[in-house]
């Protein structure tokens, strides 16, 4: 029970009067975020990752950052809930889900009763994802330092694969937004050579595209201009939690029990696996409704048909985690934004963190568990703030999270034509997801690729140019199969589709 | 409602947009693939060149965009289906035109007049709001981003002339 006992440690870490304080302010700015159209998890901590840069600083700084920007996230994970019940507007790709159940029950008025419900069940969630993390991190930080070039790029492989064959609809689609983010991250001075690559004379092209400029413009700005094109209306139900609802609720959730153990497998594995939370949270939609005893009264407004998608998108978002601090391989694009959080603070993610930053990651573990239940705590009392917020006019809080949004790109490295950079990210976010191009893979293989490339490259010098070395180990040998095999599982399942429709 | 009626038309259907989109990636593809050619694709003295990993990368993305363009132009069904329509264009156009000129007034301005500027405007001009109650609030939410990044975070954000003159520089 080793865990346990850093565990503890890391609540020693955790439970300072600033960090718990950071983790309430990190919450609310995170539901804040999480409601508002155009900002979300991974734009919301990517515009606020500069301000950490000077608190990183001082000792024990990196702890408290990695806290605040922590609860950012879990705070937008709740606050996408809040819109998808109220409004029927999903604050977050992952609560699109919710809306399914909880905008019927807000009709039928029992609001209170989806938004208890909701919350509970991602705090549940959340929970069992970050048991998981306990238990788990280690024992794969450990396996993982074992890692050479070649495991490093199977992994990368894997994970990339992983979003190919999970994609709805197009593969191609997600290949192609995939390899733009590589072919951007190629951009500026190859680090092995010292050659330029793809500059083509332009001196502002040297230092390379930063992702978090991709991420702030492609989900910002993207969906700023997306929002608008459904038009300015906000016609919300009103809302009020009152403790009575509260514990009703409570009392009723028991019953689910099973709902939840399922959407929390189906979310601690997609968020590993690079899946994410909206996948997640559609397919324990789908898998809910299958078996339950009142599926096909699923979408008139079921409480369970809440439970299912919010346990498994918090489940998922958590896990995501995982793989970045054991591996250094983030799951999704807010894990990528913190992995690049980590990187600007001079901390190395990846397995050795668990070795030479013990109270860092420890910290970081138990400020989950904290964090979860500050943000169940804020949630469950501020509704009325949060649905307040949305009821200012749209073109007061476009204009506004223009602004932060330019802010963020411009404290990004203090360039202005950042600021011009997140402007086209933002008009070709709007286009790409309108052609249902995923935005994800092309934000996590700006982020990946010239250490994925280098591992590459690594494993080829290693074994002078032969391809055989990403099949030399049962390690290495299984971990490309597996890729390879999620690789062309859209064409299998076509083809098995084909065979048993014909 | 002769205006409704317009503004529902599609402005551009899916299907082309789909393959302009495409054309464009293809191009993007073609000109990594063709710069990593130049400064080498095969083995060198290190290893793999500079130009060995992304010059596979500009390939797959010619070939993936390829089958999107064949693909976008055999699919009939979809191929009436509005990208966009009139209405909803010009709502996009209206924030993307004053974003643009935004962007470019902070470069030269600096941000927090640009901004309040921005803000003031869009709740002139799409809100109806009044003077009284614009001006307090654009200039307001300037005020707590100045308060919040210069004085608290020690954040430096892009200034302009007055600030200058104001000596906040």
């Amino acid at each position: 029970m080793a865990e346990l006992e850093s565990l503890f440690q890391g609540f020693a870490v955790a439970i300072s009067p600033f960090n718990l304080l950071l983790m309430f302010i990190g919450v609310l700015l995170g539901v804040i975020i999480g409601v508002l159209p155009g900002l979300g998890g991974a734009n919301g901590v990517a515009i606020l990752l500069p301000l950490t840069f000077t608190m990183a600083q001082t000792p024990g700084g990196t702890t408290s950052a990695i806290i605040l920007l922590s609860c950012i996230y879990w705070g937008a994970l709740f606050g996408g809930a809040i819109t998808s019940i109220l409004f029927n507007i999903p604050g977050e790709p992952w609560s699109v889900a919710t809306t399914f159940d909880g905008y019927p029950l807000a009709q039928k008025g029992r609001a209170g009763e989806a938004l208890t419900a909701a919350f509970t069940s991602s705090f549940i969630g959340a929970f069992v994802a970050v048991m998981l993390i306990t238990f788990l991190a280690p024992a794969m930080a450990n396996f993982a330092l074992q890692f050479g070039p070649p495991e490093y790029f199977s992994v990368y492989l894997l994970t990339f694969c992983a979003f190919v064959g999970m994609s709805k609809g197009q593969a191609v689609k997600t290949i192609v937004s995939m390899m733009i983010g590589f072919a951007l991250a190629a951009v500026g001075l190859d680090t092995v050579t010292g050659q330029l690559r793809l500059t083509f004379g332009f001196t502002d092209l040297l230092k390379g595209f930063d992702f978090l400029i991709a991420v702030i413009g492609l989900f910002g700005i993207g969906e700023i201009l997306l929002t608008l094109e459904e038009g300015l209306h906000f016609k919300g139900t009103r809302a009020k939690l009152n403790p009575r609802v509260v514990l009703d609720t409570w009392k009723e959730l028991p019953r689910y029990w099973l709902t939840s153990l399922r959407a929390s497998a189906v979310g601690c594995f997609m968020g590993i696996v690079p899946g994410g939370a909206t996948p997640a949270s559609f397919m324990s939609y789908g898998v809910a409704k299958r078996f339950s005893k009142d599926g096909d009264k699923f979408g008139t407004g079921m409480v369970e048909g809440v439970v299912a998608p919010e346990t498994a998108a918090h489940a998922a978002g958590t896990s995501a985690l995982l793989p970045m601090i054991t591996l250094g391989v983030p799951g999704s694009p807010t894990a990528a934004v913190l992995l690049g959080g980590l990187l600007i603070w001079g901390l190395q993610p990846g397995p050795l963190l668990f070795v030479e930053q013990k109270d860092f990651v420890w910290g970081l573990i138990a400020s989950m568990y904290l964090g979860n239940i500050a943000g169940l705590i804020v949630v469950l009392t501020c509704v009325p703030l949060f649905a307040a917020i949305l009821r200012i006019p749209f073109s007061i809080i476009a204009p506004v999270i223009l602004v932060i949004c330019a802010i963020g790109a411009f404290t990004v490295h203090t360039s202005v034509s950042d600021v011009y950079l997140m402007l086209v990210f933002g008009v070709a976010g709007y286009v790409m997801r309108k052609l249902n191009y995923p935005l994800a893979p092309l934000v996590l293989a700006l982020v990946l690729g010239d250490r994925a490339e280098n591992s590459f490259r690594q494993s080829m010098i290693m074994s002078q140019g032969d391809m055989a070395i990403l099949f030399s180990n049962a390690l290495v040998g299984g971990l490309t199969t597996l890729a390879l095999f999620l690789l062309f599982w859209p064409v299998l399942a076509s083809l098995i589709k084909r065979i048993k429709g014909g | 409602m002769s205006e409704d009626h317009s503004s529902d038309r599609s402005a551009a259907s899916v299907r082309a947009v789909e393959l302009t989109v495409a054309v464009l990636f293809f191009a993007l593809g073609a000109i990594v693939a063709w710069d990593s050619y130049r400064i080498g694709t095969s083995w060198g003295d290190e290893g793999p060149q500079a130009g060995y990993f992304p010059f596979y990368i500009g390939l797959i993305i010619c070939f993936s965009t390829t089958l999107i363009f064949v693909r976008a132009l055999w699919a009939k069904a979809k191929s009436h289906e509005s990208f966009v329509s009139r209405g909803q264009l010009k709502m996009v156009m209206k924030m993307l035109v004053p974003s643009i000129v935004y962007v470019v007034l902070v470069g030269i301005i600096g941000i927090y007049v640009s901004s309040t500027l921005f803000i003031g405007f869009f709740m002139l001009w799409l809100g109806k709001y009044g003077w009284l109650r614009t001006v307090p609030l654009a200039v307001g939410v300037s005020v707590a981003f100045f308060l919040l990044f210069e004085v608290w975070f020690n954040v430096p954000l892009p200034k302009g002339p007055l600030e200058a003159l104001l000596g906040l520089d």
